[in-house]
């Protein structure tokens, strides 16, 4: 906040001079990055877990590097290092949770690099990137190591039915149905992070809570994927109920940690409804009949190309001016 | 119970306990009064007295020019010391007229107090009514301190069904309507009583926020028997006491932008200013006392007070004990849209609702962050706003783009600042946004 202290003109005390609001809001950047940090913590407990606790190499390879690339690039600019906000350490955890379990961490670091360099700062840092800069750097990953990226480590407990691989390639290659009870717990083939839904949900519930999270984008997404996954669940016998759309590969994660970035989701009400809406029906279509067994990851990329234009074509009515 | 409201707003700290139980104390006359010829909207009063004249208490020394506009009144005796630019709680230096005792030489005399002829509120014309209230200088409470008589005075044609009373005081800290509601309940619906007559509604509904109970309780029970008057309990929430915000609470309807109350059939008046209306009728009393709150944890005996109008800030602080050590920020009225002060001789005014004295350690400065466009302003604005947009317009020079995404309608309330995360100073760009439009749109014409 802008302000000036003036001093009376003999004896009088210094006084602080500021437009109004004299008040604020306990939020800061800072905090709502750390709280978001917090809330990955049960993805990466879970991850070591079912992965063994060379993923935390994976992980701390991405947070560092991510980190290291951002204060870099800040110095190279000449601009203030801004690290201590927390969002690159955000990106580099998200990153290293949506990787393969014991993925190479010279790739990942290749993939954080990239993240902040092409995800962020080309587009002038924190506030101006159009897209999500961790699932940019995992687009980058799965363009150049498109091998290592779709190689999946079995979990320590699995089940051998499913441990395979993957639900969703599972499915979509094998044409078997991966029951809903390992999708909750985690003992399934995946991402590090994203394989539990209950630690996923832990965060997740956590950042809604506490109202760091906009429960319209993840609401959306539920909702959409039912509706949508639900119509081809009744008309094609090869989809899968929406159930298993819900707690199988990255869409709880996407949802809550993924498509909640402020940043790179609309700042309207009724557009965080469609954004979510559009992220659902685009990850439906790619399930099902994509090439891809996943594709969260690309429906999220893909919706973000729209937010700009669903931010300016859902401006709220002003008020006096009929129904919002 | 579900309690009414309207959509967006913010939940600051509400702190009302540090003066909420302080009952109203009468502050003595101080030595000196300065009384800005400007205390209300629209054109300053015209002197009436010269410089050295002797003044009663009462007497008008300075006159409205023209409709809007409203008189000023001496508050104490004495002699008018000069007539001249003096400081404002606006922050600039505007003409004032000091009255300081009068030191009488031999055959001097001071004029006798001056009082208008109580009226009977009861019976009282709607002619009578206005003309008093004009007469009594009465400017509105809530803060703009618009001239209270042009508001009974509406266009011909204009059709007006309901009063509202606003007894929000969602501005946290203050508890000065609080007071007048618990201490001067009859008095309060005596002067909506008279509003209404002066309007011919009949309907009156007075809006207070479920954060006081007893106020509420101490309403009902002074409406009770009353034909046409009635108490709604709204929900806590800043800004409630917004006007477009209270009539959608109240009756449901939206002011479109750029309208007035009275074009969707309201007239809305502050508690203070329907009990300045009750005393001006039912004892003549013109409009020389300021009630307000003084509080914060920046003074040392927070106190709700009746002060004469013109006395300094400074003395008003001292009566409450001083300063603390701490203190860093001296606000006068709310927290949220009142206006920091950097000179403590500003006078209190007529519509001078409280003073707040924020401690070091709450106005420690956040560093400013690049927007997050979390859409945390957009969710609150009360107008429906993009608060993060037009800051942004506005600090690039896009004026006219600002312009087109209706920038002036803002009302400067202050809930997108108060809830970004990344303290970017959102009122800041919009006044700056706002002035730069108005400036366009001048010199279009």
């Amino acid at each position: 906040m802008s302000s000036v202290t003036v001093t009376e003109a003999t004896t009088g005390p210094e006084l602080l001079l500021s437009t109004s609001p004299h008040l604020h809001s306990r939020w800061t950047t800072k905090q709502i990055m750390w709280f978001v940090v917090l809330a990955l913590v049960p993805c990466v407990i879970s991850s070591v877990v079912y992965f063994g606790p060379f993923q935390l190499v994976i992980i701390a390879t991405a947070v560092l590097f991510a980190v290291g690339t951002e204060a870099a690039i800040q110095r190279l600019l000449r601009k203030p290092i801004a690290i201590a906000d927390g969002s690159a350490v955000i990106t580099g955890l998200l990153l290293g949770l949506i990787v393969p379990p014991n993925f190479s961490p010279v790739f990942t670091a290749l993939g954080a690099v990239f993240s902040i360099a092409i995800g962020k700062m080309v587009f002038g840092g924190l506030g101006y990137n159009i897209f999500n800069p961790a699932l940019v750097g995992r687009a980058f990953l799965q363009a150049a190591f498109p091998v290592a990226i779709t190689t999946w480590t079995i979990p320590q407990y699995a089940i051998d039915a499913v441990s395979k691989a993957t639900p969703l390639a599972a499915l979509k290659f094998d044409h078997v149905v991966t029951p809903i009870t390992p999708l909750v717990v985690g003992n399934v083939g995946g991402s590090l992070g994203e394989t539990s839904a209950i630690a996923v949900l832990l965060g997740g519930i956590f950042l809604l809570v506490t109202g760091v999270a906009n429960w319209r984008v993840p609401a959306a997404m539920t909702v959409g994927v039912i509706v949508f996954g639900g119509a081809l669940w009744l008309f094609d016998p090869n989809a899968p109920d929406p159930l298993f759309h819900i707690f199988a590969g990255s869409f709880l994660f996407g949802a809550l940690f993924m498509a909640t970035d402020y940043v790179t989701s609309p700042m309207t009400g009724r557009g965080m409804w469609i954004y979510g809406l559009g992220i659902s029906l685009v990850l439906v279509l790619i399930r099902v009949y994509g090439g891809l067994p996943e594709g969260v990851m690309y429906s999220i990329l893909f919706m973000n190309a729209f937010v700009p234009l669903i931010n300016r074509y859902t401006q709220p009515k002003l008020f006096g001016e009929g129904k919002a | 119970m579900k309690f009414r409201t309207f959509p967006g707003g913010v939940h600051p700290a509400e702190e009302k306990e540090l003066s909420e139980h302080c009952a109203f104390e009468i502050m003595p006359a101080p030595s000196m009064v300065v009384l800005p010829l400007s205390q209300h909207l629209g054109k300053q009063a015209r002197p009436t007295v010269e410089k050295r004249a002797f003044v009663a208490r009462g007497q008008v020394v300075a006159e409205a020019d023209g409709f809007i506009s409203s008189p000023v009144h001496a508050p104490i005796a004495g002699m008018v010391k000069s007539i001249g630019r003096e400081s404002h709680s606006s922050g600039y230096a505007k003409e004032a007229l000091v009255i300081v005792p009068a030191e009488l030489k031999e055959g001097e005399s001071l004029p006798e107090p001056q009082r208008m002829a109580a009226i009977n509120p009861e019976t009282a014309s709607v002619e009578q009514i206005r003309t008093r209230v004009r007469d009594a200088g009465i400017v509105g409470q809530g803060g703009a301190a618009f001239p209270t008589y042009v508001k009974l005075t509406p266009p011909e044609g204009k059709r007006i069904d309901t009063v509202i009373l606003n007894g929000c005081e969602c501005e946290p800290y203050l508890t000065r309507d609080d007071r007048f509601m618990l201490e001067r309940p009859d008095a309060i619906v005596s002067g909506l009583r008279l509003i209404m007559r002066a309007l011919d509604v009949a309907t009156g509904v007075i809006g207070i926020e479920n954060n006081k109970p007893q106020a509420i309780a101490a309403m009902e029970k002074a409406v009770a028997g009353k034909p046409g008057v009635s108490v709604c309990p709204l929900k806590t929430k800043y800004p409630q006491g917004a006007e477009k915000m209270l009539i959608k609470a109240v009756r449901g309807r939206e002011v479109p932008p750029g309208k007035l109350p009275l074009d969707v059939g309201v007239v809305i008046q502050n508690i203070g200013t329907a009990v300045a209306i009750h005393d001006a009728i039912a004892s003549g009393e013109p409009s020389i006392t300021a009630a307000l709150t003084v509080t914060g944890r920046g003074i040392r005996t927070p106190k709700n007070l009746l002060v004469p109008v013109g006395t300094p800030l400074s003395d008003v602080i001292a009566f409450c004990g001083g300063l603390t050590e701490d203190a860093a920020k001296v606000i006068v009225g709310g927290p949220m849209m009142g206006v920091a002060q950097h000179n403590l001789q500003a006078p209190v005014m007529k519509a001078t609702s409280g003073i707040v004295v924020l401690t070091r350690d709450e106005v420690a400065a956040h560093e400013e962050t690049a927007c997050l466009r979390c859409g945390r302003c957009v969710d609150v604005c009360p107008l429906h706003l993009n608060p993060s947009r037009l800051a942004r317009l506005a600090q690039r020079g896009m004026i006219e783009e600002a312009e087109q995404l209706n920038i002036t309608v803002c009302m400067e309330c202050g809930s997108c600042a108060f809830t970004c995360p990344a303290h970017i100073p959102l009122v800041q760009w919009l006044r700056l946004g706002k002035q730069r439009v108005i400036h366009l749109q001048r010199n279009r014409k």
